[in-house]
C-alpha cells in the first residue's frame, strides 16, 4: 500500500505519523514541499485519504480538492470538522475513533466537576506558593450527593452517569428523544434539566441544532451555584455569554476542556478561581493516544484490503 | 450549660465556635498568653476539650484538668488524643465518622485524577498562554488501573465504590483479612504495593501505622506508581518519599497531609507529578456542618445525661 497516497491534514501524534509513514505515503499538509497549489496540481490524484482531527478535518473545499478521495479517517470520535453531506453525496467512507477514548473522557469530566467544587487547582497552587504557613483556605463544596444533569446520552454521557452514580449523584439527562433502558430522569427540555441539577455536563455530538445549546437562558437556569462543564466543543456554549455569567457571579463555577476558539481562552476566565481549564485534553493519555491511532491504522488497512471498515460512521 | 467550661485546642470552625459560645462558657486555647497558668487557674472549671486533627488532648493536657468529662474531636482521626489515658481516667471520647467519609473518598478520587491526568498543571499551562504556543503533554489514563488500599473501613470502602465505577480492580491490606469483601487481600503493604498502580493511605494512624510508607514500599510501588495520603502526614517516611519523587523513583504523589503541616517540603513544589492540599479532606461548608453539629450533638447528649451519639470510648 506504499503508493496509497494519505493526507494528514495537521499534527497530532508522532507515532499515527511514523505508522502512516511505514504504509502509505503520507503526505502532511503542514509541512508541504511546495505551496499549496503546487502540491495540490502534482499530489491530488494520487491522495485516497485524509487523517484529519478535532482541529482540521475535511471541508467541503478539501473534499472536491481530492478526486480520488475515498475514505476520511478521523482521530476523533468528534464529526464536526467533516462534511458529512458531501461524503455522502461521493460515496466517501468516513471513520472515527469511538469506545477507545471513552473512559479517558468521562473520566477528566469527573476531574473536571471534583477539581472545580473542592477548589483542587486552587488548593494546589496555595501549597506550591508556599502559602499555608499564612493560615488556611477557605472552604469548598462538597461532590457527592450533587444532582448531575448530561445533555447527551451517548457512550461518554453514559460512562459519565455510571461514575457519577458512584459518588451518589442523582442523574437526569436531556437528549433529543428518551432512550428506554435507563433509570435516569429525562428532561426534553435543556432548560428544565439545568434548572434541575447542580452540575450540568456538556456530551453530546456538535451539530447546527446543538450549536450554542448552552446559552443565557440555560446558564441563568443553572444558576450562582450551579457548575457547567463542557468536555464536548467549545461550539457548545455562547462563550461570551459564559464568561459574563462567571463574572458577575451568575453562575457557580465551569470546568472547561473546550473553548470556541482554541487555543485562545477568553482572558476574563484566567483570573477566576471557580474555574478549571484545560487545554482539550479529553482523550490525550499515552494509552488512548496510542489505541486511537491503532484504530485510525485498522480502519485504513480494512478499507484498502477491501474489508469491512472497523468504526465507520453511517 | 451556660456555666460549663469548654476548652477549644486551636482555631477550627467559627460556625462551630459560635455554637459553643452560645451554649457553654468557651475558652479559646490558642488566645492564652500563659498556658500553663491559664490551665492552673481555670482547672476546675474546664469540662470538656474540643479538639481536631491539629490539636487534641495529650497526656499533660489530661491531667491539667482534673474535671475532664468528655473530649469532643472535630476530626474522625484520633491520634492526637491519649485514648488510653481517657480510658482509665472515664474521660469520654467522641469524633465525627461518617459524615465526612464522602468528602475524603471524593478527594481520593479527585487526587488520583488531578495526579493521573495532571489537571493542576494543564490549568496552569492554559492560564500561563503556552497552550498558544503548542499542545499539552500526553498523560495516563485512570481508568482500569490497579487500586491498593490501606486500611478498609468507612473511607477505604467509599474510596473502593468510586474506584470501581472507573473499572478500577481493588485490593487491599488491613491487619487482618475481611469476611465478605470481593477484593484481593495483601497480607503486607509491600506485597500489595508491588501489585498496585495507585496505592492510597485510608488507615488510622497508629503507632504501628506510624510510616507504614517506608522506603521498601515505595521501592515496590516504583516508578510508574502513585502513593495518594488522605490518612495522616505520619503514616508517610516523608523524607522518604521526596527523595523518591526527586529522582523519580516513584511515579507520582497526591498528598492532603504532611508530617509537619502546614511545612510542605519545598522540593515538591515544582514537581509537576505531584498533587499537593492543605489538610482539606473535609473542608467543604456541607460536611464542617455537619462535623461541628456532630461535636455540639455529642457535648449536649453527654451534658443531659443522654447516649452519646458517635463514642470512641
Amino acid at each position: 500500500m506504499n503508493n496509497i497516497g494519505v493526507l494528514m491534514t495537521c499534527p497530532m501524534l508522532e507515532y499515527l505519523e511514523k505508522q502512516l509513514e511505514a504504509r502509505f505515503k503520507l503526505f502532511k499538509a503542514w509541512n508541504l514541499s511546495s505551496s499549496k497549489p503546487d502540491f495540490f496540481k502534482k499530489h491530488s490524484n494520487s491522495i485516497k485519504a485524509v487523517v484529519g482531527d478535532t482541529t482540521v478535518g475535511a471541508d467541503a473545499a478539501l473534499i472536491d480538492s481530492l478526486p480520488n478521495l475515498e475514505i476520511v479517517a478521523s482521530y476523533s470520535v468528534g464529526l464536526d470538522k467533516i462534511d458529512l453531506e458531501k461524503c455522502k453525496e461521493k460515496g466517501i467512507n468516513v471513520t472515527n475513533t469511538p469506545d477507545v477514548l471513552t473512559d479517558d473522557v468521562a473520566d477528566l469530566c469527573i476531574g473536571l466537576a471534583l477539581a472545580v467544587l473542592r477548589k483542587i487547582c486552587v488548593c494546589d497552587q496555595f501549597v506550591k506558593s508556599g502559602n499555608w504557613i499564612n493560615g488556611d483556605l477557605g472552604l469548598a463544596s462538597k461532590f457527592s450527593g450533587k444532582s448531575v444533569g448530561i445533555v447527551g446520552l451517548g457512550r461518554i454521557g453514559s460512562a459519565i452517569a455510571k461514575r457519577s452514580e458512584a459518588f451518589n449523584c442523582h442523574i437526569s439527562y436531556h437528549s433529543r428523544s428518551e432512550k428506554p433502558n435507563t433509570n435516569y430522569k429525562y428532561y426534553s427540555n435543556i432548560v428544565d434539566l439545568a434548572a434541575n441539577c447542580q452540575i450540568l455536563i456538556v456530551a453530546c455530538a456538535l451539530t447546527e441544532e446543538t450549536h450554542h445549546i448552552v446559552n443565557r437562558k440555560v446558564i441563568d437556569a443553572l444558576g450562582p451555584k450551579g457548575i457547567l462543564i463542557n468536555i464536548g466543543r467549545g461550539a457548545h456554549v455562547d462563550e461570551p455569554e459564559l464568561v459574563s455569567a462567571l463574572l458577575e457571579g451568575r453562575l457557580g463555577g465551569a470546568g472547561l476542556d473546550v473553548f470556541e476558539n482554541e487555543p485562545d481562552v477568553p482572558e476574563e476566565l484566567l483570573a477566576l478561581e471557580n474555574v478549571v481549564l484545560v487545554p482539550h485534553v479529553g482523550s490525550d493519555t499515552e494509552e488512548t493516544s496510542k489505541a486511537m491511532a491503532d484504530l485510525v491504522i485498522s480502519n485504513l488497512e480494512a478499507h484498502f484490503k477491501g474489508e469491512a471498515l472497523l468504526t465507520p460512521v453511517t | 450549660m451556660e456555666s460549663i467550661g469548654v476548652l477549644m485546642a486551636c482555631p477550627m470552625n467559627s460556625y462551630l465556635e459560635q455554637q459553643l459560645d452560645k451554649r457553654f462558657k468557651l475558652y479559646r486555647f490558642w488566645t492564652v498568653p500563659d498556658k500553663s497558668s491559664f490551665l492552673a487557674s481555670h482547672k476546675d472549671s474546664i469540662q470538656a476539650v474540643v479538639g481536631n486533627a491539629g490539636a487534641g488532648a495529650d497526656a499533660e493536657l489530661i491531667e491539667a484538668l482534673p474535671k475532664l468529662e468528655i473530649v469532643a474531636s472535630f476530626s474522625v482521626g484520633l491520634d492526637k488524643i491519649d485514648l488510653a489515658k481517657c480510658k482509665e481516667k472515664g474521660i469520654r471520647v467522641t469524633n465525627t465518622p461518617d459524615v465526612l467519609t464522602e468528602d475524603v473518598a471524593d478527594l481520593a478520587i479527585g487526587l488520583m485524577l488531578a495526579v493521573l491526568r495532571k489537571l493542576c498543571e494543564s490549568d496552569r499551562y492554559v492560564r500561563s498562554g503556552k497552550w498558544k504556543k503548542g499542545d499539552y503533554v500526553l498523560t495516563t489514563k485512570f481508568t482500569g488501573k490497579k487500586v491498593g488500599i490501606i486500611g478498609l473501613g468507612r473511607i477505604g470502602m467509599a474510596i473502593a465504590k468510586r474506584a470501581e465505577a472507573f473499572s478500577c480492580p481493588i485490593s487491599y491490606y488491613t491487619r487482618t483479612e475481611k469476611p465478605d469483601i470481593k477484593y484481593k487481600y495483601y497480607p503486607s503493604v509491600v506485597e500489595l504495593a508491588a501489585h498496585c498502580d495507585i496505592l492510597v493511605v485510608a488507615c488510622p494512624l497508629t503507632k504501628e501505622t506510624h510510616h507504614i510508607i517506608n522506603r521498601e514500599v515505595i521501592d515496590a510501588l516504583g516508578p510508574k506508581g502513585v502513593l495518594i495520603n488522605i490518612g495522616r502526614g505520619p503514616h508517610v517516611d516523608e523524607p522518604e518519599l521526596v527523595s523518591a519523587l526527586v529522582e523519580r523513583r516513584l511515579g507520582g504523589a497526591g498528598l492532603d497531609v504532611f508530617e509537619n503541616e502546614p511545612y510542605v517540603p519545598e522540593e515538591l513544589f515544582g514537581l509537576d507529578n505531584v498533587v499537593l492540599l492543605p489538610h482539606v479532606g473535609s473542608g467543604t461548608v456541607e460536611t464542617r456542618q455537619a462535623m461541628a453539629d456532630l461535636v455540639i450533638g455529642n457535648l449536649e447528649a453527654h451534658f443531659q445525661k443522654k447516649p452519646l451519639l458517635t463514642p470512641v470510648v
